[in-house]
């Protein structure tokens, strides 16, 4: 066979956004003892933030000449620039909202930005692979790295459970991600999406149709896990409750987008033939996610808990959208992310910023008349909020309407009608952090708050920004989502 | 750019200049914003030209522009006699709101008229809105700043109202949401104009089941903002808790969002469902009025007492538009109006009362009269226009819908009529055990009569009531118009029921018959 498998020049600027991030973590790590402890939070954030940089650089350079690389391993689409963008993102607002939290907890060293930037290659690999070998590949780069992240600060108790679960129940989740990886190869004979597709498009493949379905049943558990939708849900809470506040902030936002994109590619490209029988699956899922997560938020009082079951919920709006199973879901569930990723980011930004050392002030009632000690921060916080609510002018708003709209058009009114009353009861739990922000006198917490750094301003800042954006232009991101929603090629 | 985009857009420009003024100042944050809703209000004035001297039918100061392209959501906005009235009411309430709030108001100054301003302008956004997808935005908008308004000024029970009020709202928005994506999947466009002629020549297909569920869809929604009985228990709560300014924009303005929200897309777009549901939904009407006569009679708290007679005064507005007759209508928006400046003046008069002795228990007064009488002639001229005494602006309104009414159905009438026996009875009552008798010493003291302030805000609302009373020809025949464009295809629509010839009466014979005897 005269292939020839020497990579081309072409191949490599698909793949440079992840170069460019793999080098800076292991630059990042050779030069740790060399630097002084002084030297180390500034220069070694600013060299992550750097790479990231670069990478973002990269990824809009490699989206001008899309195609395949390394033998048809990866692809560089519109779809996997967006989530390319989106995780890049991701990785450089969680470096802004973490310098200060680290230097509280005096903990500030190379490996945690190494981490955040293997994480943030392994989530760019998952959203470009173009095979399943790739896609686990991918998973296992951003989810190791994560699971570190998550226990983070070794000697807090909270962290080591959070890390143990989320590392035990994420490795059985991702055994079955790979068994299902190996019965469709058993099928059809591929591990590329594009084949597998053509293998159960080929006619008599019909009596494959119970072993394709097994194969979709087992990523399905993987994927479901790891964008925590229900009944995968259970790990949530209690790691996002015990991971170091910035940490949440990333995972609530960054590997959740790349799972989703997976997700999405997989069952819209290889699975796209048999949508009729995964579609009911993801429906009730659906549904399940969403009142698991609404209803089990209404009774918490740590924030970070709260938010957990609300990212839940938010994972429930995004199956809508997968159920969907049309273009315009697959847009709108795009879309949905990179709003739901800003107002997440800002909200856990205000949290990091809030919590102080040992992450003391975590409870709802700890933010008691924040709006009169900080206007700012607690206006801003509102517009998280209430985005997240889904009110409109915000982002959270008009991407929870795009994946109603898609469902609307695939026919699932009760869906749509559940899930919609499903963000009326959303909204009690989010009102209840408004409601002791603005209705109650400061307390105690909120008395000896120091001003935010300039790291968690510029967050809050840029999250507010694009929500705001997302909400009242939304065409900025919404064209190019519309654009490059169309997975089968 | 029109005077209606500069009416709409100039509280919002304020809302943004009160968060950037020093909130050391709460002086020059009162001032500003009084100028800037006084500017409003003289700038709405000038939307009342077109209606002047002829009536369009149509709509005036339309803008449309888009907004978001796909999916199409147009930023279109236009006046009709409906709410053009509505408009005016928002703009002339929201100064009146700012100096009720002058002295009242004394802590976060800067974030309360921020926003105030905000309210308004999701308010007057509402009225004026013709697409769809911009009318829910104007909708949920003006929930969070009352939401806010009831939150953080509001009396003791303020943080269960304010949460109870938003998420009462939100669940029916909801519901509308649903509603709203389904007719633009169906259509295409959010464009208002466009879907209901679509339905009317039937271009745009909706099966009759479907329709019943848009119809109940939408209903319901605007029927927590009304709010119908069952759905009102939000609003006792709502507008006790609220402070002064934020009762009198709820009672007023908000209320009326869920009634024009019924008049202008409910009951057009779906008329065979709403004709199918109008039996029960004039019960529920009429069981409103009653019932909310009768809890006000016996409230012991002068603001619940007047938020129930709200429950019973929009029942009326109910009945009207679902007689589907054209004084029904009428009387509806006029209902809409003057219960928009009766009410508001009682909040108000409550409101100074609870300024001066900082109790809303009717046992706290007693003899109110004979410190400050010219409080208690303003309350009685209030007071009565609320009961319905002719040459006041209410019994307009109520003999129009109960005319209405009574075209269509007899009864209907009769029990609705109850409801303003009962408004003397409890009116007469709250100020007969506030105003008169001997007053106290210690109520003495605290009764100082209407300062200038207090005329300034209290006088045009009297002038309106006796204007209106008086002269209903100054403010009726735009709405008429309009109403009349609303009522034409609505009634050349009514469902004609064709049934077969039945056999056993041989005079009459069917064309086939004819032809083939031929």
């Amino acid at each position: 066979m005269p292939v020839n498998f020497l990579p081309t020049t072409a191949d490599y600027l698909r793949f440079l956004p992840e170069i460019i991030m793999t080098v800076g973590g292991v630059l990042i790590m050779l030069l740790e003892p060399l630097l002084g402890e002084d030297d180390k939070r500034t220069n070694l954030s600013a060299l992550t933030l750097a790479a990231f940089v670069g990478a973002l650089v990269a990824a809009f350079l490699a989206n001008d000449n899309p195609g395949t690389s390394f033998s048809n391993m990866l692809i560089v689409d519109g779809f996997a620039t967006f989530f390319r963008v989106l995780v890049i993102s991701v990785g450089i607002l969680t470096i802004f909202s973490s310098a200060q939290y680290l230097r509280q907890e005096h903990a500030a060293s190379s490996e945690y930005y190494a981490l955040l930037l293997f994480s943030v290659t392994g989530q760019c690999v998952m959203v470009t692979a173009n095979e399943l070998i790739m896609i686990f590949i991918g998973l296992e780069i951003s989810s190791i790295a994560t699971y570190i992240l998550a226990g983070y600060l070794r000697d807090d108790k909270r962290n080591n459970e959070a890390a143990l679960k989320y590392f035990l129940l994420g490795s059985f989740a991702t055994a079955f991600l790979l068994y299902g990886i190996a019965w469709i190869y058993g099928t059809t004979g591929s591990t590329n999406l594009a084949n597998i597709r053509v293998a159960l498009l080929t006619p008599g493949s019909e009596r494959n149709i119970v072993l394709a379905g097994t194969a979709a049943a087992l990523m399905f558990v993987g994927f479901a896990f790891k964008v925590s939708a229900a009944p995968f849900q259970i790990w949530a809470p209690d790691v996002y409750q015990g991971a170091p506040a910035p940490v949440t902030l990333f995972m609530s936002a960054g590997p959740k987008a790349a799972a989703f994109a997976v997700f999405l590619r997989v069952f819209m490209t290889a699975f796209g033939p048999i949508t009729s029988r995964w579609e009911p699956f993801v429906w009730a899922s659906a549904l399940l996610t969403m009142i698991v997560g609404n209803f089990a938020a209404l009774l918490q009082t740590n924030v970070k808990r709260l938010m957990a079951y609300s990212s839940i919920a938010h994972a429930g709006y995004v199956m809508v959208a997968i159920a969907a199973h049309n273009q315009i879901g697959v847009a709108a569930a795009m879309f949905y992310l990179a709003a739901y990723a800003l107002m997440n980011i800002g909200a856990f930004a205000v949290i990091t910023h809030f919590s102080r050392q040992g992450e003391k002030y975590v409870n709802v009632d700890d933010l008691a008349g924040l709006a009169w000690k900080e206007p700012m921060t607690a206006a801003m916080f509102s517009i998280f909020l209430l985005s997240l609510i889904g009110v409109p002018l915000t982002g959270g708003f008009f991407g929870k309407f795009y994946i109603f709209k898609a469902a609307l058009d695939a026919n699932l009114v009760w869906l749509s009608v559940l899930g919609l009353l499903n963000s009326a009861v959303a909204a009690y739990y989010y009102l209840r952090i408004l409601v002791v922000m603005y209705f109650r006198e400061p307390g105690e917490a909120t008395a000896s708050l120091q001003p935010p750094t300039a790291g968690i301003n510029a967050t809050l800042w840029l999250a507010a920004a694009g929500t705001l954006v997302l909400g009242i232009a939304p065409s900025v991101l919404l064209n190019f989502a519309n654009s490059s929603s169309a997975l089968v090629k | 750019m029109n005077l209606l985009d500069l009416v709409i857009l100039l509280p919002l420009a304020g809302f943004l200049l009160v968060l950037v003024l020093p909130k050391e100042e709460p002086g020059m944050i009162r001032n500003f914003t009084l100028i800037i809703s006084l500017i409003v209000f003289a700038t709405s004035l000038g939307l009342i030209a077109p209606f002047w001297f002829n009536t369009p039918g149509k709509f005036v100061f339309e803008t449309d522009v888009p907004w978001i392209n796909s999916p199409a959501i147009r930023y279109h906005i236009g006046l009709d006699g409906i709410s053009l009235w509505l408009v005016l009411l928002s703009t002339l309430l929201t100064p009146l709101c700012v100096l009720v709030s002058w002295r009242y108001i004394d802590k976060h100054v800067k974030q309360f008229y921020a926003f105030l301003l905000l309210l308004e302008f999701g308010l007057i956004g509402v009225f004026c809105a013709l697409d769809f997808f911009l009318f829910y935005v104007f909708w949920e908008v003006s929930l969070v700043p009352m939401y806010f308004l009831i939150g953080i000024w509001g009396h003791d029970r303020r943080i269960y109202s304010a949460v109870k009020f938003f998420l009462y709202t939100m669940a029916g928005s909801m519901l509308m949401l649903v509603a709203i994506i389904y007719l633009y999947n169906q259509s295409g466009t959010f464009d208002y104009t466009k879907i209901l002629a679509g339905l009317q020549s039937g271009s745009i297909p909706i099966s009759s089941y479907a329709q019943l569920w848009l119809f109940l869809a939408f209903f319901i929604a605007f029927a927590i903002k009304v709010p119908l009985f069952p759905l009102h228990t939000w609003l006792p709560d709502a507008h006790v808790e609220a402070p002064t300014a934020g009762s009198v924009m709820l009672a007023s303005v908000m209320l009326k969002m869920g009634t024009y929200g019924l008049l202008r897309f409910c009951v057009p777009m779906f008329p065979s469902a709403a004709r199918a549901c109008a039996g029960w939904i004039v019960t529920l009407a009429i069981i409103g009025i009653v019932y909310g006569a009768l809890v006000a009679m016996v409230q012991p708290n002068m603001k619940k007492l007047v938020a129930y007679s709200s429950v019973s005064h929009l029942g009326f507005v109910v009945l009207g538009i679902f007689s589907f007759t054209q004084q029904g209508f009428d009387g509806a928006v006029y209902q809409m109006l003057n219960h928009g400046v009766s009410t508001g003046a009682l909040f108000i008069l409550v409101g100074f009362l609870y300024e001066r002795r900082h109790s809303l228990e009717i046992a706290a007064y007693g003899g109110v009269a004979t410190p400050a009488p010219k409080l208690g002639i303003v309350f009685m001229i209030t007071m009565l226009a609320s009961i319905g005494l002719p040459t006041l602006n209410n019994f307009i309104g109520e003999y129009l819908v109960l005319q209405g009414a009574s075209m269509v159905y007899f009864r209907w009438t009769v029990f609705a009529a109850l409801g303003v026996i009962l408004s003397a009875c409890y009116m007469l009552w709250l100020y007969q055990r506030t105003f008169l008798g001997k007053a106290s010493e210690d109520l003495t003291h605290h009764m100082p009569d209407l300062n200038f302030r207090e005329y300034a805000i209290i006088v045009p609302l009297i002038v309106l009531m006796v204007w209106m009373g008086s002269f209903p020809q100054t403010f009726l025949p735009p709405i008429s118009t309009s109403n009349a464009a609303l009522l034409g295809p609505l009634d050349s629509r009514r469902e004609i029921h064709v049934r077969a010839v039945p056999p056993h009466l041989p005079g009459l014979q069917t064309h086939t018959e004819l032809a083939n005897a031929r």
